[in-house]
């Protein structure tokens, strides 16, 4: 693939009268993890359902693993893996048939189906829970098996909405380690959090305020400019004029 | 590029339906407590009729056709009376469910030209039972008809009650069979299928399927087609349980009435789509279905109420309620065996209605989540 995984122009998107995403661009390169920075309501959410091709922008356009995700949303759905806020593993099946089902939807041949599970399941120190019911697992076992399930059919780019949320200190330390490996093997991989010293794993990342990207860059860079000793603290100064969050929270319909 | 697969959609839906065993069972059960409680409870069958004679000049052939009704295990005649006029009070006070007025020339007219009288009086209070007894009634005299008759031309005139005409051996519960199934398609396929699209709405699990390359209609189609499996199960049980307890018969042809309710299944899963579609949460699916699915399922059909019962303004309103034409279509073929030469208007009638709502229900659900 030549040019950046996820290329973002003037993306907005209007409900009614109101502006939950406005105008963003920003653009990811193969391999990176980009973190998506903001409070609850910002527009994350948002914005990552316009790029997976859940919801059509209302201007702008962006283009994922070189597809436009409107015009050719078919091609892009292909190339990209999604893991949403909520669970999304079947909770009535066990995990090797969770497995299946997403392997299966994505086209892979029994052969590889078969190939995968059990990588997949060598990775996650799960064979001897192949048969068990998914709804039975501890939830850091459940997050690290849906990240995986997401990666079932090795995406060129994939979606982490809030992936980490709820989950133990230590679980989430492992977590981020399988998102390394994912972005060592050439995975592109953007991940939301509002949890800030996640935002220091990141190559890059961009803070959204009400709609909008505040401040993005490496962290470093980010740290620097803003003269703080940690994300968390950049993020405290672009958001507090604004109390974006209260607000958007109460009115933004796409974070049902 | 890799094709997406429906095949371990389809597995994984059918694996949600037999792993929730309590669920499960209820189905597989339902229809069978259902034949059993409209054969047995609810049937408008009359199990006695208390039966007041008016008979001024009793000769032989009135007297026999008395002692046909009182041997016919339904009738019990409490009153011998001898005017009209005393039917009024009896009636009033609720003492008789039935009258026969016999003419006064009754049996000089039997085997001439001229036709002898006879008039049967019902207490339709409860419409049901009201014609279901004037049907009784007309059933005795006929039997009686058909034996004198057999000696001359057809001697008597009695007032016709049409409505049972096909159901000659006046088992309502041969009646009741077609609007079971359609009743009972309507809460498995419906309801089921609208409950199992929504969960995966309200869970999240239909992201990220919209996400992933399979299309809308692959999902849908993924998603129902368990339902139809379980639909067809459902109906042979109804269909063998009411052959088996209540001697149902089924005159047409079995492989036509099997396509039909297969289409009748479509249609129901089609509603169940619809109403995933435009509703939010498994409760409102569950609620709107039993409003919107069951309440005209079962009054608006015929199933129960004739619909020529219903008040004029209502009638027109059956048109669109699927499972009148499923019940119409199901009866001509149990009750009067007729084929599709016959029915071709009512089937075409259900086929167009079903592409209409699933057309419908396929936008909808693109729309709400596209």
């Amino acid at each position: 693939m030549s040019g950046p995984a996820i290329e973002v122009r003037e993306l907005t998107r209007r409900f009614g009268s109101f502006t939950a995403v406005d105008a963003i661009s920003f653009e990811v390169g193969a391999g990176e993890v980009f973190g998506f920075l903001g409070a609850n309501g910002a527009g994350k959410t948002t914005a990552i359902r316009m790029l997976i091709g859940l919801l059509a922008p209302t201007s702008g356009a962006a283009r994922v693993a070189g597809f436009d995700v409107t015009s050719e949303a078919e091609r892009v759905r292909q190339r990209i893996g999604y893991m949403s806020q909520r669970f999304s593993l079947y909770e009535d099946l066990t995990v090797r048939e969770n497995i299946w089902l997403y392997a299966g939807i994505y086209g892979l041949s029994d052969d590889q189906i078969q190939e995968r599970t059990d990588r997949l399941l060598e990775q996650l120190q799960m064979h001897g829970y192949r048969d068990v019911l998914v709804r039975t697992l501890p939830l850091g076992w459940r997050q690290k098996l849906a990240f995986s399930v997401a990666m079932v059919h090795e995406p060129e780019v994939v979606f982490l909405d809030e992936p980490t949320g709820g989950v133990d200190p230590i679980t989430r330390r492992q977590f981020w380690e399988m998102i390394y490996e994912a972005a060592a093997g050439g995975t592109t991989i953007l991940v939301t959090t509002h949890y800030m010293d996640e935002a220091e794993y990141c190559d890059r990342v961009s803070i959204m305020v009400d709609g909008r990207i505040a401040a993005g860059g490496t962290p470093e860079e980010l740290k620097h400019g803003f003269g703080a000793t940690s994300i968390d603290e950049v993020f405290v100064q672009l958001a507090r004029p604004t109390r974006a969050g209260d607000r958007e929270a109460a009115t933004d319909p796409s974070d049902r | 590029m890799m094709k997406p697969s429906l095949r371990g959609f389809i597995v994984k839906e059918t694996r949600h339906i037999l792993r929730d065993r309590q669920t499960l069972l209820i189905l597989l059960l339902l229809p069978l407590a259902q034949v059993l409680l409209f054969g047995y409870a609810l049937r408008t069958d009359i199990e006695q009729v208390r039966l007041a004679v008016v008979d001024p000049v009793p000769d032989a052939a009135s007297h026999e056709l008395r002692s046909r009704f009182a041997g016919s295990g339904v009738y019990e005649i409490v009153r011998n009376v001898p005017t009209t006029e005393a039917l009024t009070d009896l009636f009033e006070q609720g003492a008789i469910d039935q009258a026969v007025v016999f003419g006064p020339d009754f049996g000089s007219a039997l085997g001439r030209e001229k036709p002898a009288e006879l008039l049967i009086i019902t207490d339709a209070t409860d419409p049901n039972s009201g014609s279901t007894m004037q049907a009784y009634a007309r059933g005795v005299v006929e039997a009686f008809e058909r034996e004198v008759s057999a000696q001359g031309p057809r001697p008597l005139r009695i007032v016709p009650e049409l409505r049972m005409r096909f159901n000659p051996t006046l088992e309502s519960v041969n009646l009741f069979i077609p609007g079971l199934i359609a009743l009972v398609l309507t809460l498995v396929s419906a309801l089921m299928s609208a409950i199992s699209l929504s969960r995966e709405k309200e869970r999240g699990t239909m992201e990220v399927l919209l996400v992933s390359p399979l299309r809308p209609w692959q999902i849908i189609v993924g998603k129902v087609l368990p339902y139809l499996g379980l639909g067809l199960i459902n109906v042979v049980t109804v269909l063998l349980a009411a052959r088996i307890v209540f001697d149902v018969p089924i005159r047409g042809s079995v492989a036509l009435l099997l396509a039909e309710c297969l289409l009748f299944i479509v249609t129901s899963l089609a509603l169940g789509i619809l109403i995933a579609a435009i509703t939010s949460s498994q409760r409102t699916a569950m609620i709107g279905s039993l409003l919107a699915l069951m309440l005209p399922t079962t009054l608006l059909s015929g199933m129960i109420f004739p619909i020529s019962s219903l008040p004029g303004w209502l009638q027109p309103v059956t048109h669109t309620v699927p499972a009148k034409w499923f019940i119409l279509i199901a009866r001509g073929i149990m009750l009067r065996g007729v084929g599709l030469d016959y029915l071709w208007l009512e089937t075409t009638i259900l086929l167009a209605l079903t592409a209409a709502i699933l057309v419908f229900a396929i936008r909808a659900f693109d729309y709400r989540l596209g």
